[in-house]
């Protein structure tokens, strides 16, 4: 893969689905050893641009790659190498351990009868360990607390070892040392040549911690590009539908202060 | 971390496999006339032919011990499996009226094979496409895009249980079919009339179910985390779900066409396995296999035994237990389901 190549690139991804327009055209690619946050008013189009990452939905129009290859060439076993989710939290129904749990990401690595080697237990411990569940192992992920979970979650896709991670609001039951915790894991993950997709309601934790920030307003990308340069207030009216000051942090990175919801002629939600 | 090893799957197996012989040789010996443990094990090694206890063993007790092992086993294993499928602990193929569609389909043949020519070898193909048809109607109507809603299924469950019962009495009273007895059968589940000549079928189905099933044991934990997750880990989950149809049906319409509608079987074992061992299926549905054989011979030795003269339908014991059971788990999802 030369340098060019995206890790992962949305080319002008359309789809409708239950007579509605969820996403009209996106394009956006990560460059290896870049993390972007996608951000945007619920039912602006991120879980759905997720799914169609992961082949869960098929756009009409456009494609996906992954190192340059159309998602559609590979087996959903390839697929899965290549790329992994962590979702917003999951019900569980059955006991198993966070351990076990976080060998689960092993499987897309595991062949033959599917028992894991030494190699996938050290690769969950080491996944544990780096976002600090490690002594969660032998619990029953039903009896976990949500942030818990959520990180449990994370170590999964850790333990998965994939070029592209997508985050669905990994931090939204964190506390705030977790938080910080997770998105320093995530840098170094990316640091390895990788890319990170991060879908957030936090915009100074974005801005502070992501290379990009792409704004997605009823299915269509407003901008995308560097916190300080797309995070202003027209953008925030348009993406949001809020009026904001954007000031200036201490570290250069913009903060968002919320004022008031827009009044209604600002662009709706799409549901 | 502890994982599942092939050593720590191999001593489980070797227990459980232990434990249900020692059962199988109780079911045997137990019984109106009884046999001490020694005959037994001097008829099987075929040392005392031409003796009474020689036709007891091999012309009553062992067939009777068999066909429950095979439907115990049947029936533990299809219910682990309803369970990873519906990602409900509560799904049972006897609760969600998949083994009445099954009985259904098999008295049917019973009622209506006769005038094409067929005999009771149709019985268990029939309960077999009967299961299917249930399973299929079963998650389109309870499930709503792609997702099934627990109360949902369950209510499903009990109005299908009722279409069931009704039809399998419409039925049997259309082709003449006399002899309460038999219906009875089929309703509450029994093995006192089981025909031997279908162990070999009922054995075939079992076995081929298993086929099915055990080797996509690691792809059923992955469904627990969800059908997005499970198919993010690389699982083909509608072959998977294709796949459980299959497997479910087969064991299902294999138990049902000798046994008639035994109840929660499959809710009772796969529970207490899950205590006891985890969840983790690669363990779980070898297990529930051995252990639900076992249990359903040690119900029916206690049907046959316990209550002097009288025999019991297996299916009654079986549903005394496992009533109170559900009810038990039905509360603890509650209690789980309003929990902060």
């Amino acid at each position: 893969m030369s340098a060019a190549t995206p890790a992962l690139a949305f080319e002008d991804i359309a789809l409708r689905l239950g007579g509605r327009d969820l996403l009209r055209g996106v394009s956006l690619a990560l460059a290896p050893g870049e993390i972007v946050a996608l951000v945007g008013r619920n039912g602006a189009g991120k879980t759905t641009l997720f799914r169609v990452a992961s082949r869960i939905l098929r756009p009409e129009r456009g494609e996906v790659r992954i190192a340059g290859r159309p998602i559609g060439s590979l087996s959903r076993r390839e697929l899965a190498r290549e790329l992994a989710v962590v979702p917003q939290d999951v019900g569980i129904p059955f006991p198993f351990r966070a351990g076990e749990i976080v060998l689960m990401g092993r499987a897309p690595h595991q062949g033959g009868l599917g028992f894991e080697s030494a190699d996938d237990l050290a690769r969950a411990r080491a996944a544990m360990e780096a976002v600090g569940v490690a002594e969660l192992a032998s619990r029953d992920v039903t009896a976990l607390s949500g942030g818990e979970r959520q990180l449990v979650l994370v170590a999964r896709a850790l333990a998965q070892d994939p070029r592209v991670l997508l985050l669905d609001e990994p931090t939204a039951h964190l506390d705030l040392r977790h938080r910080t915790v997770v998105v320093e894991r995530v840098r170094r993950f990316v640091e390895e040549g990788r890319s990170a997709l991060v879908v957030s309601h936090d915009l100074n934790l974005a801005a502070r911690s992501c290379d990009r920030i792409a704004l997605l307003a009823e299915g269509r990308l407003l901008a995308c590009g560097k916190p300080a340069e797309v995070l202003d207030a027209a953008a925030l009216r348009a993406t949001f539908g809020i009026e904001a000051d954007v000031l200036a942090g201490p570290d250069g990175a913009p903060l968002v202060v919320p004022r008031r919801a827009s009044p209604l002629n600002a662009p709706s939600p799409t549901g | 971390m502890r994982t599942l090893t092939p050593a720590r799957l191999a001593a489980w197996l070797a227990v459980f496999a232990a434990g249900l012989c020692a059962v199988l040789l109780v079911g045997v010996a137990a019984g109106p006339s009884g046999l001490a443990l020694r005959d037994v094990l001097d008829v099987l090694r075929e040392e005392r032919a031409a003796t009474a206890a020689h036709d007891i063993v091999f012309g009553v007790r062992l067939p009777r011990v068999a066909l429950g092992a095979l439907v115990g086993a049947a029936l533990a294993t299809a219910g682990a499996l309803f369970q990873a499928l519906l990602r409900n602990p509560l799904a049972d193929p006897f609760v969600l009226g998949v083994s009445g569609g099954a009985a259904v389909g098999g008295i049917a043949a019973l009622s209506f094979g006769a005038a094409l020519g067929l005999g009771y070898g149709a019985v268990p193909p029939a309960a077999f496409a009967g299961a299917v048809l249930t399973t299929v109607a079963l998650q389109a109507v309870a499930g709503v895009a792609g997702r099934v809603s627990p109360t949902h299924l369950l209510l499903t469950g009990v109005v299908f249980n009722a279409f069931a019962s009704a039809a399998i009495v419409f039925l049997a009273s259309m082709a003449g079919l006399q002899e309460g007895a038999r219906i009875f059968v089929w309703l509450i589940g029994s093995l006192s009339s089981a025909r031997p000549e279908l162990i070999a079928s009922v054995a075939l189905f079992l076995v081929a179910g298993l086929v099915c099933a055990l080797p996509a044991a690691r792809q059923l934990n992955l469904l627990a985390l969800g059908e997005e997750s499970a198919q993010q880990l690389g699982v083909d989950v509608t072959r998977l779900q294709r796949l459980l149809l299959l497997a479910t049906s087969l064991m299902v319409g294999a138990a049902v066409s000798v046994a008639g509608l035994v109840g929660f079987v499959g809710l009772i074992i796969p529970h207490l396995l899950r205590l006891l061992l985890g969840p983790d299926h690669r363990l779980l549905l070898p297990t529930a296999a051995l252990g639900g054989a076992a249990f359903l011979v040690l119900c029916d030795t206690a049907a046959r035994t316990l209550f002097g003269g009288r025999e019991l339908p297996v299916g009654a014991i079986t549903a005394l237990a496992g009533g109170p059971l559900f009810l038990w788990l039905l509360r603890r999802q509650q209690q789980r389901a309003f929990a902060p």
